[in-house]
This record gives C-alpha cells, structure tokens and sequence, in this order.
C-alpha cells in the first residue's frame, strides 16, 4: 500500500461521484418520505381502537427486529413469488422507506408521550380539537423535541443504504467495491468510502444542528 | 425445505449470536477505555478518541468489514473472514459503547469522585470503587441494545462469506428455487433473538432506582 494508491483511487473520480450521488439521493429521497411516513403513522400508533394502534404497533416492532438486509432481500427475492418483480432500485427505495418508517414512527410516539398534558389541554381550552389540534400543537412540538433523534435515524438510512450494494444498487461501496477490484487497491478505496461516509454523516449533523437551534429559538 | 434445510438457517443463527456476543464483549472494555480517555480530558488523546468514534459511528457495516477484510492483507496481516468479522464488530461496539459510558459519565456527580480524592485513593481505585459501579448500572440497558444493534447489523458479515443467519436463508432459498420460506424462517430466528434481548433490556431499565443510597 502506498500514497499512490489514493491517486489511482481519485483519477476515477467520475465513477466514484456517481456512487456519491446515489448514496445521496438514496439518503434524501428515503429519509424524506420515511419523516412523512413516519408522521402519517403517529397518530395511528396513538389512536384509541386497539385494532389500529396494535397493528401499526406490531409492524413497526416487526421491523425493530429485523436487520434491513433481510427485508431487502424478502423484498427483491421473496416478492417475485407472487409475481411483483421490482427492479433493485425500486426494491431497494422500497425497503428503506419501509423499514425507516417504522423507526421515524416509533421516535414521534416518544416524543409525543413527552409532550406535558398542560400544554394539549391548554389547545382543548382554546377549541382546537381533532385534526386541528394535532397540526397546531402535537405536530410543531413532537418534530422540534424529537430533532436530534431524527437526525440518528438519517445516519441510520445512511448506513443501511450500503446495504443496497449487495443487490447492485450502485452506491458507494458498491462503486469502491468495483474500483478496488479492478486495480487491487482495497485499503485506500475502502478507506476513502469511510471517509466519503462520515462527510456524509457531518453534513447531516450540521443540518439537525441548525433545526435544533431554531427549536430552541421557538420554544424561547 | 427439508429438515436440513431449517438446521442449516438455525446454524447459521450460532454464528449470527456468538460474532454479536464476541464483539460486543470485546468491544465493551475497549469502548469503556476511549470513553475514560475522553473523560480524563488529556488534550491530544482526547481528539483522537473524538475522532475515531465520529467516523466509526459514520460508517456502514458493509464498508467497514470490507475495508479491513481486504485492505488490512495489503499491510500484510492477512486476516481469516471470522477473525475480520470480530474486529469489525468489535470496533463498531466500541465506538457505540463510548458513547453510552460517556452519558453516564457525564451523569455521573463528581463530587463523589472529589470525595474519594479527598480520601486518598489513587485513581485506579477512585475509578474502579467510585465510578464503575454506579456508572454500569445506568448503562446496562444502553449496552444490551447496543447488542440488539449488533445483531441487526451482523448480516454484512455474509459479504466476506460467514453464514448466518440471512446468507444461510438465501442459501436455501438459491437452491429450492423459493426464497420466501427460508426468508421468513430468518426472520423467525431474528426476532426470537431481538425479543429476548428487548425483554431483558426492559427489565434492566425497570431496576428500581435507589441502589446507590446503601452504605
């Protein structure tokens, strides 16, 4: 292993930016309707019918305890068994947003039960109720007290979508995997996706960071 | 699927549990001595350790396992799958279990620690009857789902070629032409394992609080 070797890594700069890009936009597209998901979910898992708040309960227990690569592959290999035969893009923005959205809903149910009940009654008192009350009060406060946590889960997506790679969805480890083999240069390409990855990783604490700060600001 | 087939995937779940199991134990220890560098506030060691757990927090399963499965042979250690699945593992634990002792520590009241000072014992001693103690027990239950994390992210061990559970699923799945079965038996597998450890954690946290206050 020598200097070089990043050298050789980094001449393939355009191969490697595209792997960057999709892990990008695996991250963004996923992370993004997962957070939508996640809060259409909320007030399912907060309902009062116990056939609703169980079973939107039991699925997202369900995938608490599964690994994400299982569910990629019960996607992409177990789903043609019934004739839905999905691309591995497809299979696998499928099994992100599947999985991640269970995740995003569990995290606002905490903090939703974090809420202080002064504050939801104080709504009651003004005549919000139903759908109003949960968009003026529960909504703003759930997101801005679960922000950092949220933020986890997006490095979570991050993590898993390397995952992806294994069904040649081509991000980044996949794009390092295939330089590396070409030019036996496994250290310095590995080692650049890591660091590619936590770039990644600060870009999206930076973010949280900035919601985080104007949570507080609003609750000031 | 025959009955072979179920015993491989239950196989495959030995491996699943004794990789988490060995990583998480030697990651625990090395994640404690990282938390206590960035405890201790030595200036250079302390961004190091800053540092390390950042990128390895930042890092998927997959490219870490590659990268030392097949980038440490270039400086001559060749490593076997098992031996580079452990390290691996054993990295990502301690990087995560950092985090968790660091928490405590930062709860814990160093006021307890100046005491002991006051008392005469050298630090060794202030951190092993002061400290530990107390600073375990509020992290138990973080450490036990740090191994439940571990088990969901042990699958990307498959890609250096260890059979557990999810490869030894698709294994079958590859031979019988019908890969749901085997999936969901996996999954079976996987969630009898998780609920057990969920169970547990549950019951840590419920310890009563209180403990502390004997003398």
């Amino acid at each position: 292993m020598s200097p070089d070797d990043f050298v050789i890594v980094w001449q393939q700069y355009p191969a490697i930016w595209a792997g960057f890009l999709n892990t990008v936009t695996l991250l963004v597209f996923a992370g993004s309707t997962s957070l939508v998901l996640g809060i259409v979910l909320v007030p399912m898992l907060m309902s009062k019918k116990a056939v609703i708040h169980r079973s939107i309960g039991f699925y997202c227990e369900c995938m608490r305890c599964v690994p994400f690569l299982l569910l990629v592959y019960l996607i992409y290999f177990g789903l043609p068994t019934f004739g839905i035969q999905l691309s591995n893009w497809v299979a696998g923005f499928i099994a992100l947003i599947i999985y991640n959205s269970a995740y995003m809903a569990i995290i606002l149910r905490a903090a939703w039960r974090d809420i202080p009940n002064e504050t939801i009654e104080a709504g009651k008192a003004f005549g919000l109720h139903g759908s109003k009350l949960l968009i003026r009060i529960v909504m703003p406060l759930m997101l801005m007290r679960s922000t950092p946590v949220i933020g986890n889960q997006m490095t979570q997506i991050l993590k898993d979508s390397a995952f992806l790679g294994i069904i040649a969805v081509s991000e980044l480890t996949a794009v390092m995997n295939a330089i590396q083999a070409t030019h036996f240069i496994p250290f310095a390409s590995f080692l650049s996706a890591v660091l590619l990855y936590w770039l990644i990783c600060l870009v999206i604490e930076f973010v949280t960071l900035i919601f985080i700060r104007y949570a507080e600001v609003r609750r000031a | 699927m025959t009955a072979y087939d179920y015993w491989s995937i239950v196989q495959g779940s030995f491996t699943t549990v004794g990789v988490s199991l060995i990583g998480i134990l030697l990651g625990v220890p090395l994640g404690l001595g990282l938390a206590l560098l960035r405890w201790a506030r030595i200036p250079f060691i302390r961004q190091v350790c800053y540092l390390y757990v950042s990128i390895v927090r930042s890092c998927p399963a997959v490219t870490l396992i590659l990268l030392i499965y097949f980038g440490l042979p270039q400086f001559g250690l060749s490593l076997d799958p098992l031996a580079a699945a452990l390290i691996a593992l054993s990295l990502t634990a301690a990087a995560f279990s950092c985090e968790i002792w660091r928490s405590s520590l930062l709860a814990f009241d160093r006021q307890q620690y100046d005491a002991a000072l006051a008392f005469g014992m050298p630090a060794w001693l202030r951190v092993w009857r002061i400290v530990l103690p107390q600073v375990w027990q509020s992290s138990l239950p973080g450490l036990v789902n740090e191994m439940t994390m571990l088990i969901k992210s042990s699958p990307a061990i498959a890609v250096i070629g260890l059979v557990e559970i999810t490869r030894a699923a698709q294994r079958v799945g590859a031979r019988t032409y019908d890969p749901l079965p085997p999936l969901m038996f996996g999954m079976c597998l996987y969630l009898v394992i998780i609920f057990v450890l969920v169970r547990a954690q549950r019951r840590l946290e419920r310890k009563p609080a209180g403990q502390e206050v004997r003398v």
